[in-house]
């Protein structure tokens, strides 16, 4: 195992012995190469499969496994538990509890496609870590992130009206996610914006904030994109037999 | 036709974010293909080309929104080719192109929203998109620039920040990467080439394709403040007394983090952000109004009227 994902091991699995020896080599104390053998039972086989099925994943199947997207990727850099690689061949093993360790931070991939230049395979693993959190989150495992809910109201607004009218989309991602509009930072940003901005500019933003700038003639394309990505969502749901998990509480609660 | 005067007279698509956060590169982009008599002829009627969220949505809905941005040009318009200033506007065109060009079932999918919507399909091949950086290197080149240049920005430091998705992935980008002459997707030099001939002077900056975590500035702003933090402190580093930037989100993304890093983590580098578009502009002699300097959220005035530019 390289030297650097050392972490992967988990303190509980670790070994430490007050006095042993081995072929006559003492190797006593905390040695975190000690791991204590298990037998992994539970695993998910349909894992790979769910994942390959929702967009960014199809090419999963291509990895073999040479780290190359940890390695490069951005947030890993500033946070080692983020491992592509190492989720990677959770998928395709099936380990599905062991993946769901890491199941509140593998949204946080920022999109900036490192991993997809370096990667040997043309495994496309940004599109992997977008599919993985989306079956999160289809699955009941995770609520929907921060990324996910701003990718809506986005979307959302560009099916309505064509186009985007920036504070209209942060002002309700901020509602949609509960947050304070007005944090410290955002008051200071505005503030020092006022104090050069010209006229022109405050009433051609104050402008766009009451009438949403928009492509004309667009409510057929309008129409068309969302019976499309109605169709996706039901084709998705099938996917992943999302109907059966649904009825699992009452068949629980009869049982 | 050469490059050159193909690219004299282009459709402009602007996109969304410089309607709004990135005005001042819409306004410096208009200004500099003025003064360089370069002709653009925005896109008629234009919609949004999906961004980074769209795709997060349905890959093939953000094919379907940029491809209409390219048929509108090529069919309605007759133009050959696109030019976008936003990293990504550019990138999703490309994407577009690249997978209506290789992929059936985008085509097919992009066939059936396009006759839904009442407008004709786009067919890979129809235009050429390209970006600010291609636009000004083709048309004018350094030469040409050079011969312009009213108001030098010798003395000016610069660290070149390209960003994501100018560069990556690389195989949508198929121009990229052919040898002397053209952009590399690895250590790109076309903003570096533009500069230089006005006269700055680049700094060697390592982080020119690193990441300002722009697609989640607001979903995951403090891992977005780390990442921006980083690329100021290192173009300080190095030297620079300017970020020169080519695209709105990453643009942005540094202005409100550089803020952010000061309020929530204390931490304040002084480093002035602008467009490219910006320097040049005024090494072409117009004012820092001309080109929006003052509608940044950064304040850079004061530090241009000592170098003159001002």
């Amino acid at each position: 195992m390289p030297i650097h994902e050392k972490s992967l091991i988990r303190p509980e699995n670790l070994k430490t012995h007050d006095e042993l020896v081995i072929d006559g080599v003492d190797v006593s104390g905390h040695w975190s190469t000690f791991i204590e053998a298990r037998v992994v039972t539970d695993y998910n086989e349909a894992l790979e499969e769910e994942i390959a099925a929702l967009p960014g994943g199809e090419y999963i199947h291509r990895c073999w496994q040479c780290g190359s997207c940890t390695n490069s990727c951005t947030v890993n850099a500033i946070n080692p538990d983020f491992n592509p690689r190492y989720w990677i061949y959770l998928i395709r093993m099936g380990m599905e509890s062991e993946l769901l360790r890491d199941k509140d931070i593998i949204w946080q991939c920022v999109s900036c496609n490192k991993c997809t230049y370096a990667c040997p395979r043309d495994v496309f693993p940004e599109g992997v870590m977008k599919a993985t959190s989306h079956w999160l989150e289809l699955k009941g495992h995770t609520p929907k992130s921060p990324s996910m809910h701003f990718d809506e109201v986005f979307t959302e607004q560009i099916v309505k009206t064509g186009k985007i009218e920036e504070s209209r989309t942060i002002r309700r991602f901020f509602a949609r996610t509960k947050q304070a509009l007005m944090q410290d930072w955002m008051i200071e940003m505005t503030k020092r914006m006022l104090r050069h901005l010209p006229i022109g500019m405050l009433t051609r933003m104050g402008l766009a904030t009451l009438v949403a700038p928009r492509t004309s003639n667009w409510g057929a394309a309008s129409k068309a994109m969302q019976e499309y990505i109605d169709e996706q969502e039901h084709e998705r749901a099938e996917a992943l037999n999302l109907a059966a998990l649904a009825k699992r509480p009452e068949q629980d609660v009869a049982a | 036709m050469t490059t050159k005067e193909k690219y004299k007279k282009v459709a402009y698509y602007p996109g969304c974010a410089l309607e709004g956060s990135g005005h001042s590169y819409n306004r410096s982009t208009k200004a500099v293909g003025k003064a360089l008599g370069l002709d653009l002829v925005e896109v008629k009627n234009w919609n949004c080309c999906g961004a980074m969220e769209v795709k997060n949505v349905d890959p093939k809905l953000q094919t379907y929104l940029s491809s209409r941005v390219m048929s509108v040009a090529a069919n309605e318009m007759d133009m050959d080719v696109v030019m976008a200033p936003c990293n990504g506007c550019y990138h999703n065109l490309k994407k577009a192109e690249y997978d209506l060009a290789n992929d059936a079932e985008s085509v097919e999918v992009v066939g059936k929203l396009s006759k839904k919507a009442g407008h004709k399909t786009y067919e890979s091949g129809q235009v050429e998109t390209i970006h600010a950086l291609d636009w000004i290197k083709e048309a004018i080149g350094e030469d040409g620039l050079r011969e312009r240049v009213k108001n030098s920005l010798s003395g000016i430091k610069i660290a070149n920040y390209y960003g994501c998705m100018y560069t990556r992935p690389r195989h949508i980008f198929p121009e990229k990467d052919q040898g002397p002459g053209s952009e590399s997707t690895s250590k790109p030099h076309f903003m570096d080439d533009l500069l230089a001939a006005a006269g700055a002077e680049n700094v060697d900056f390592p982080l020119k394709t690193a990441c300002c975590g722009g697609a989640h500035t607001l979903s995951d702003s403090d891992t977005s403040t780390k990442l921006v933090l980083n690329i100021l402190k290192t173009a300080k580093m190095a030297g620079a007394d300017v970020i020169a930037t080519e695209c709105p989100t990453c643009h942005s993304g540094l202005e409100m983090h550089q803020i952010r890093a000061e309020k929530t983590l204390g931490e304040k580098v002084d480093i002035k952000i602008l467009y490219f578009t910006q320097l040049l502009g005024m090494a072409l002699g117009l004012k820092p109004r001309k080109v929006g300097v003052h509608e940044n959220i950064s304040d850079s005035m004061r530090f241009l009227k000592e170098k003159g530019l001002a």
